[in-house]
């Protein structure tokens, strides 16, 4: 019995939508590569180079030898490292509580954390300036990532507390049956099981940490304690006229390490945020 | 250890006089708090108590003078009232919700019609799609910005060169960031860009749980292409595509790295800031932190109000 609908586009066109769509969603990406391999005189000849046919490393050896590139890279890694380390063990304390407990205080707490991931950042970073200053935090790495870190934390608990509750607490009941102790029953049963979505949820406070811009713009202002993305843009506005191929091997630099992890847990990014919807 | 108290079932088993551990009955839930403690302490330190501020401040005189240590003065709703009949903040309102409307609805547009798409491209053909739409997503938005700002560049630009090339007459020097109309036109192209891989995947998702049967019993009793569409296609995902409307337009309304970083490739900043720029240069650049306070109290009520509907649906999932 074959009753498929009538196709109303034919597969050419379609093929052909398809192409259009790939290409318009990689050449910026291809771009920024290319002409980070391209030297300068080559970015700016009459003819554009389509492929880095004169390839030159140069480009990352200016960048990477730019004094304000590495402080900000040693920064972004200081900050970003310690957002993820307490955000996975804050989150992964939490979400034991929301998924294995119920308690009263419980969906306020739920609650709490739904609307905070909807309060713009934008709007805090007055206030957050202010307390900051007031506790002598300003222009500190542990300053930002103590920020960082109350950013992330509730998508981060959100979604790991799915994780926890896909894992039934009878298989820690039946392993304390046999002997083991509560403690003793989650390390070895249900900690095991719940690596991808620590894998997961830790992707997503680096990426967060990695790539925000405005909290970095408020609170590192001084020339020693930039992070990456406030130098990058400084860099851009500094060298934008007259060299293209810098500027794009910057910011190559600055997006291989999160496309490469985004690219490690991309098929739970989304499940977090729409879970909810997707079941009709 | 007492820490960890009994699991998900701890209310009913409670209830329950042979419970395996009999000694607890109800009491103050002390195993979660603990579990809680860390996180809640970080959330109301740092995000919490700067929000009370942050309420405080904009009711307050609070300038240059009382960043240096003046006492800052409470002045009722001095802030609102000057922000309110400010004729540069609802200009700002009115671009930000200009470029919001305009980058949901090409975002929505696109990212649907991509994701039916890819319910009808063969199976190598979606993957090289997916892939590219990965690769667009996970692009960090700073570096997407400068990219594009290349791309649209004055003397070099990519966009320029082509156009010289079809149109005959020449466009090298056009530049696209200083007139503030093409200016939003650029960070809208940046915007919808990055925004459309996330509504692809999330509503390719939802179309892969319409059944196909019931696509085929309606084949079977005449309907055509459009009126499956809309009368068994769209039931399954409007819940879906609701909650991604709701996400884009908060995303969009409060857009903030395109447009600061965009402005130092190029274009007039006072022409071109959206409401997030425009309190980042109210209190950081110009140092009223009063006024800067009273536009984010209105940005946040603003965005909580329009995010109401995301999060009913997200406490409806947890309570299933």
């Amino acid at each position: 019995m074959n009753a498929r609908p009538r196709r109303f586009v034919p597969r050419a066109l379609l093929n052909l939508a398809a192409v259009v769509v790939i290409l318009a969603s990689l050449f910026p990406v291809y771009w920024m590569v290319n002409t980070s391999l391209l030297p300068a005189s080559a970015v700016r000849s009459e003819e554009p180079h389509w492929w880095p046919d004169a390839f030159t490393l140069r480009n990352y050896e200016a960048a990477l030898g730019d004094q304000g590139l590495i402080t900000a890279l040693l920064n972004s890694v200081a900050v970003t490292a310690i957002t993820l380390v307490a955000a996975l063990v804050f989150a992964f304390l939490a979400s034991i509580a929301v998924s294995r407990y119920r308690f009263r205080s419980r969906g306020a707490f739920i609650i709490a954390i739904l609307v905070i991931q909807m309060i713009p950042a934008e709007a805090m970073i007055v206030s957050v300036f202010r307390v900051l200053d007031g506790w002598y935090l300003l222009n500190t790495i542990i300053g930002l990532a103590f920020v960082y870190i109350a950013l992330v934390l509730p998508f981060t608990i959100w979604t790991l507390r799915g994780f926890v509750n896909g894992i039934p607490a009878e298989l820690e009941e039946a392993a304390m049956i046999d002997g083991c102790s509560r403690i003793g029953a989650f390390w070895r049963i249900t900690f095991p099981l719940l690596a991808p979505g620590l894998i997961a949820t830790g992707v997503f406070a680096f990426i967060q940490a990695w790539n925000e811009f405005v909290f970095a713009l408020v609170i590192m202002t001084r020339p020693d304690s930039l992070t990456l993305p406030i130098w990058l843009r400084a860099f851009v506005q500094v060298t934008k006229a007259t060299d293209w191929s810098v500027v794009m091997a910057a910011s190559t630099i600055m997006a291989v390490p999160v496309i490469v992890f985004f690219l490690i847990v991309q098929h739970r990014m989304s499940s977090g945020l729409v879970a909810g919807a997707v079941k009709g | 250890m007492t820490v960890l108290s009994p699991p998900a079932a701890a209310p009913q088993s409670a209830a329950q006089p042979h419970d395996e551990q009999p000694r607890r009955p109800r009491r103050f839930p002390w195993g979660p708090l603990a579990l809680l403690t860390p996180a809640v302490i970080m959330m109301a330190v740092f995000i919490g108590w700067p929000l009370i501020q942050l309420v405080i401040m904009s009711f307050q005189e609070f300038g240059r003078a009382q960043i240096f240590g003046a006492p800052p003065e409470f002045i009722g709703l001095g802030n609102y009232i000057s922000v309110l009949t400010d004729p540069a903040f609802w200009a700002v309102l009115g671009r930000s919700v200009g470029l919001c409307l305009v980058s949901v609805a090409a975002t929505m547009v696109l990212g649907i019609l991509i994701a039916v798409m890819m319910t009808k491209l063969g199976a190598v053909m979606r993957t090289a799609v997916s892939i590219a739409l990965l690769l667009a997503w996970a692009m960090p938005a700073l570096t997407a910005t400068i990219v594009w700002g290349w791309i649209f560049d004055t003397e070099y630009g990519l966009v320029n060169w082509v156009l010289t090339q079809v149109t005959g007459e020449s466009w090298i020097g056009h530049s696209w960031l200083s007139d503030p109309l093409s200016f939003y036109a650029v960070a809208a192209i940046i915007i919808t860009w990055g925004a459309i891989p996330f509504v692809v995947f999330s509503t390719y998702a939802g179309l892969t749980q319409v059944p196909g049967e019931v696509m085929e019993a309606a084949a079977l009793d005449g309907a055509g292409g459009f009126a499956r569409f809309r009368l068994i296609v769209m039931p399954y995902i409007r819940s879906i595509l609701l909650v991604l409307l709701v996400l884009q337009v908060i995303w969009d309304l409060r857009v903030f790295a395109q447009i600061y970083a965009l402005q130092s490739i190029g274009g007039v900043r006072a022409d071109t800031n959206t409401i997030g720029v425009y309190i980042y240069s109210v209190s950081m650049a110009s140092g009223d932190l009063g006024a800067g306070g009273a536009i984010s109290v209105i940005l946040v009520i603003i965005l909580l109000a329009i995010s109401a509907y995301w999060i009913r649906t997200m406490l409806k999932q947890e309570e299933s």
